[in-house]
């Protein structure tokens, strides 16, 4: 094993670059996840900065989806995942056994891959969370709940004489950007974002990509992306995953212009990936 | 020759014709600079259902239609002045001559003798003619089959084109059926709206059909209002409903969302259990443990339930599709995609509040579809109402008393021995005209719902 | 942190605790109703089979009859017209006598021969018939005990109640209490319900007319229904061209027709292969015509469901080897599809033995008395005759129809049970 190292597994136990920074918003450290016998993610230790956006790159299968789903408590609705180490929202541990997973999510949105808008009118789509965790004390309120997401996540303008339409009913683009008022209505801290224009085409995607620029004043992003340059538009910090190992976190333009790993430099340099 | 004997024989020639048709066809191509098209065994195929498929086609249509052609050809025998009388009179008469002739005793009346002499003449003459018909059709098929027993004759192409047409037949048997169905019931309804009109039918609040039977009554006829039959039927549909759909949806959720593997593996079979019982059961169940136990029940609480409450029917009607309506719930919520949870799940709901508030609008469509099917299948159900609900028809919506149903009615007015074409059987044709109707609403409205359900999230 | 964030998070912890007892509330819906289900169904298992075990006893009454010539009418040298018309149950009442002596007056010596059943006549008949030579001595006989007293031996008549609210007679109490001191009444293995058919009396009743009619009920079915449905579903699956308007009616005639009240088709049976086609009543022929076109869907819908499981490789493999669609058909394709296509034909089976309704309609409800011979021969189906039976008044039919259900869903749990088996063998195939 020792005497036939390849390129690619040079020192993949600690994590290049600057994982940690002062005045984090979450801070994971030692994450491990298992699928039954499998493990997914080895011993990743990242800080995420308060209203920052930090793009997850790396090639598929590598884990980033799953580190994602890990910061929002998503991976507790399968039963095979298992999940060790200590992730920390605003200094609180968010697998403490005090801590509420409807809390949680409440705190950190999501927002998927594929736009899954909930087969409602659109405005019960934005209404939903606010119903759920009862946000508002009147109609009047919701109303205006619905109207300002909507207004934020730029959709309000399109769909205003539509609103008690399905909001099945939308193009693709528009779903996303109800999937992300819908998250936004609850006044999240945190939006986490799965590859959220990969099934969107470039215009749809440029708006997106504005909204999340826009979000970012307010909340704390992650996205992970499989668009080197989306994470080079977007974002501040990049971290870089490679097969469940965390191989890179910095600046985005350190990780772009000056990367220190070699797979790091492999991967944006598109010798594999 | 008896018809099975018949039968066996064919099927010998048939093996025959196998064989020899394969010895000849073997023969062939070794005595020929051409070699033959198709292997030996489809020639011997070929020679075979040449030997066997004709003669077996008009052994059965014969069969089929032999005796209803000597009934009629026996009225020609009968005097004229006998041949006036009206066709009920005549079928009687002509049943009476086939009895007669199955007794082999010497009559009194010279007529009789000599039609039944006649009758037993034909019959025996129809059947040495169709034994003779058969075999010499056989004979000639096997003929025209060794003949074929050329190169250039594409065995293989013409059995495959038999079997694809017979497969065709096969397939069409369900198109038959509808149509069987529908004839069946809209002929005698047809002769039953002749005596009794349509709206005096759906509408008319009175349902006693013995009174048709009692002779020299004015009219003749008794009354036939079945609305309170369709009452009663709703009414413990109804009740069924409200057992089956909360119970029934409640199961399916819990087993696909909450039950861990090993739950599901014991609940899942036990609940299939449930539907696999035959319905006779349920209704013995109900007739004499659930509707005395619901009225004891009643009498408790000071009330007074009939001993054969629509409650009962209902209740044990309910349980009995509350597997059904779970299978198909259960198919319809694992069809709502796993993003659209996710989605729910991400916005901090509650499993619960996820199911309620995001799987159930989603999958509706498809539940309200597995609801009508349901409730096509509560209508139509028929044994539980025979042994547990009631014989008499009382328009009430009390489910305490006892009310009849369709299907009891059906059952009631064909089991026994009447004529054929009295308005009381007749009255049974036109409640399954009903009945059929209504299923068959329920059930297209349903499959179309719940496919463009699927199609939806395919 | 967002000032509002702070209070959206005061606002969503405080209903949280409600909105989770909500959560175990749902939960709890969720258990209550599969408990409710499998409550139903114990209860009905539990109840059937406590109702249906004591008919598999029958209590026999053992009584010396004395063969005498003079009382039976007939000598060793008498000729088989004679035996048949002997006086056999004169020598069963003066048995009866010898017991109780005391017994006087018309009422109470019927009453007295009520104790054991009109079958003890047949019984000493054959025995004297097959054995000629024993005329003139006393034998030993254990007899059905009439329906009554076997019911108040297993415990279903209340000897409390006033004489007049019963179905034995306080005299009768006196002699049973009597034979039973003399160890002349025994419970046994009820034998008859196994070997005899249907019968106005219930201690002689069986279902074996009944299981037999279903049997060849279900052979008509299933040599009908297997080739017919398999062949359709071939069809449909492998053949049938796309957008064809008459195959799409095919489709759509399937569909509903798995949908139609089973008493329809008994309409149909009635009104085309009975009042067009002039099969007779009542005999299994017809009644296996009505159940294969009510089985046709299930059987094509699983069919199509195993042949659509078949990977397409073998389909593509056998063409490229020169087959015809034919043979790619039925020397591959269903071959490999075989035991799903069973587990479809065992399950419509199993429906089709448990269907009752439309057989009321064919008339396949007569009281039938003998075994049929032969699929035109009258006869009865075992749901058919626990149909009959649950109507009857008499105890002992009752406690036979909870037999009879015990029987046939004995039947059902087998076919089911094969048809799991085959199901594992399916699995492990792909």
């Amino acid at each position: 094993m020792m005497n036939k190292r390849s390129e690619f597994d040079v020192e993949i136990n600690d994590t290049k670059g600057t994982p940690f920074i002062d005045n984090a918003k979450i801070s994971a450290r030692n994450v491990e996840v298992f699928y039954e016998k499998k493990q997914a993610i080895f011993n990743t230790s990242i800080d995420i900065g308060k209203n920052q956006i930090v793009a997850m790159i790396g090639p598929s299968g590598c884990g980033k989806s799953t580190f994602l789903r890990c910061l929002n408590r998503m991976n507790d609705t399968i039963q095979s995942c298992q999940i060790r180490g200590e992730i920390k929202l605003d200094n609180e541990d968010i697998y403490a056994r005090q801590q509420d997973p409807v809390l949680l999510r409440a705190r950190v949105g999501m927002v998927f891959q594929k736009p899954n808008p909930f087969s409602k009118s659109i405005y019960d789509n934005v209404a939903y969370g606010a119903k759920l965790h009862g946000l508002t004390s009147n109609q009047v309120e919701l109303d205006d709940l619905v109207e300002k997401s909507l207004m934020r996540a730029g959709l309000f303008n399109e769909v205003k004489d539509d609103l008690h339409k399905p909001g099945t009913g939308l193009s693709g683009g528009q779903q996303q950007r109800l999937c992300i008022a819908r998250t936004i209505a609850i006044d999240p801290e945190v939006i986490l974002m799965d590859e959220p224009t990969s099934a969107l085409d470039p215009i749809a995607t440029a708006v997106i990509e504005e909204l999340m620029i826009e979000l970012s004043k307010k909340y704390t992003i992650v996205i992970v992306t499989h668009s080197m340059q989306q994470a080079a538009r977007v974002s501040q910090r990049t971290a870089y995953f490679h097969m469940g190992h965390l191989i890179e976190v910095n600046d985005t333009n350190t990780v772009f212009t000056n990367p220190e790993h070699q797979l790091t430099e492999n991967y944006i340099t598109g010798r594999f990936g | 020759m008896s018809f099975s004997v018949t039968v066996i024989v064919l099927f010998a020639l048939l093996l025959l014709g196998y064989f020899v048709g394969r010895k000849r066809s073997i023969y062939v191509s070794k005595n020929n600079t051409k070699p033959l098209h198709s292997l030996p065994q489809y020639y011997g195929y070929l020679v075979a259902l040449w030997s066997c498929l004709p003669a077996l086609l008009v052994l059965l249509v014969w069969t089929a239609l032999n005796s209803s052609v000597i009934s009629s050809m026996t009225i020609s025998y009968f005097p004229e002045q006998v041949q006036q009388l009206s066709k009920d009179d005549l079928s009687l008469l002509v049943n009476e001559i086939i009895n007669l002739s199955e007794s082999k005793e010497v009559l009194q009346d010279s007529m009789k003798q000599a039609v039944v002499s006649k009758y037993l003449h034909l019959v025996e003459l129809s059947q040495q003619l169709k034994v003779g018909v058969v075999f010499i059709l056989a004979f000639v098929g096997m003929f025209i089959g060794f003949r074929l027993i050329k190169p250039h004759t594409r065995a293989r192409n013409l059995v495959e084109k038999l079997v694809r047409w017979t497969m065709v037949a096969c397939a069409s048997i369900a198109v038959l059926t509808t149509i069987g169905i529908v004839f069946s019931v809209v002929f005698e309804a047809h002769q039953f709206f002749k005596s009794v009109s349509i709206s005096e039918f759906v509408f008319g609040a009175h349902w006693s059909p013995q009174g048709a039977i009692r002779e020299g009554q004015v009219g003749g006829s008794g009354s036939f209002g079945a609305l309170p039959l369709f009452v009663g039927t709703l009414l413990i549909s109804f009740i069924a409903l409200l057992i089956a759909v909360p119970l029934g949806l409640m199961s399916a959720i819990y087993l696909s969302e909450y039950a861990t593997d090993k739950f599901r593996a014991f609940a899942k079979p036990m609940l299939e259990i449930l539907a696999g019982i035959p319905t006779v059961v349920y209704g013995f169940f109900a007739a004499l443990t659930v509707a005395p136990f619901i009225r004891d029940m009643g009498e408790s609480l000071g009330l007074q339930p009939a001993s054969e409450s629509a409650l009962a029917a209902g209740i044990v009607m309910g349980v009995m599709i509350i597997p059904f309506v779970s299978s198909l719930s259960d198919d319809i919520i694992c069809a709502v995609p796993q993003a659209m949870r996710d989605g729910s799940y991400a916005m901090g709901a509650t499993k619960s509040e996820t199911i309620r508030q995001v799987i159930i609008p989603a999958a509706l469509p498809g539940i309200v579809g597995g609801v009508l099917l349901a409730a096509s299948r509560a209508i139509g159900e028929t044994m539980i109402v025979v042994m547990a609900a009631g014989l008499f028809a009382n328009l009430t919506l009390n489910p305490l008393q006892a009310v009849t149903t369709v299907t009891v009615q059906i059952v009631t007015l064909l089991t026994g021995d009447q004529e054929f074409d009295s308005p009381k059987t007749l009255a049974a044709f036109a409640l399954g005209l009903g009945l059929f109707l209504t299923t068959l609403l329920l059930n297209t409205i349903s499959l179309y719902m719940v496919r463009k359900y699927r199609e939806q999230y395919e | 942190m967002q000032k509002s964030a702070m209070i959206n998070n005061e606002i969503i912890r405080k209903r949280l605790a409600k909105r989770y007892a909500k959560e175990r509330r749902f939960r709890l819906y969720g258990v209550a109703s599969i408990t409710i289900s499998i409550a139903f169904l114990l209860t009905l298992l539990v109840n059937i089979s406590l109702n249906g075990l004591p008919a598999f006893q029958q209590t026999y009454i053992n009584l010396e009859v004395n063969l005498d010539e003079d009382i039976l009418g007939v000598t060793s040298s008498s000729n088989d017209k004679e035996f048949l018309q002997g006086n056999y149950s004169k020598a069963i009442k003066s048995s009866l006598k010898t017991l109780f002596p005391n017994v006087k007056g018309r009422k109470n010596n019927k009453a007295l021969k009520q104790l054991v059943s009109s079958s003890a006549t047949y019984q000493i008949r054959d025995f004297v018939m097959d054995n000629p030579n024993m005329i003139g001595t006393t034998q030993s006989f254990w007899f059905l005990a009439k329906d009554d007293i076997d019911v108040f031996i297993k415990g279903g008549i209340d000897r409390s109640l006033p004489e007049t609210d019963r179905r034995i007679k306080d005299l009768q109490l006196i002699w049973i209490d009597q034979l039973l001191f003399d160890q002349r009444l025994e419970k046994r293995f009820n034998f008859t319900f196994f070997t005899q058919s249907d019968s106005r009396e219930p201690e002689q009743a069986g279902i074996k007319g009944a299981v037999v009619g279903s049997l060849l009920v279900m052979l008509v079915t299933m040599l009908l229904s297997f080739p017919i449905g398999v062949l359709a579903a071939v069809y449909l699956e492998e053949f049938a061209p796309q957008n064809n308007k008459w195959v799409d009616m095919i489709e759509i005639n399937i569909n509903n027709l798995a949908a139609v009240p089973s008493i329809v088709f008994g309409l149909l049976g009635l009104a085309v292969f009975i009042g067009l086609f002039g099969v007779p009543r009542s005999v299994p022929l017809v009644g296996g015509l009505v159940l294969t076109l009510m089985t046709l869907p299930t059987i094509i819908i699983t069919t199509r469901a195993a042949l659509k499981a078949v990977p397409y490789s073998i389909r593509e493999a056998a063409l490229a080897l020169g087959a015809s669609r034919v043979q790619m058909a039925f020397h591959h394709v269903v071959p490999a599809a075989m035991p799903g296509i069973l587990t479809g034909t065992i399950i419509g089976m199993a429906q089709a033995l448990g269907e009752t309704a439309p057989l009321l309609m064919i008339g396949m409800v007569a009281f039938v008395a003998n075994v049929p011979q032969g699929i035109a021969d009258p006869s009865t189906v075992l749901p058919v005759q626990i149909y009959l039976w649950s109507d009857s008044p008499e105890r002992a039919f009752i406690e036979r129809t909870y037999a009879a259900i015990m029987v046939l869903i004995g039947f059902l749990v087998m076919m089911n049970f094969i048809a799991v088996i085959m199901r594992r063998i399916f699995e492990k195939k792909f």
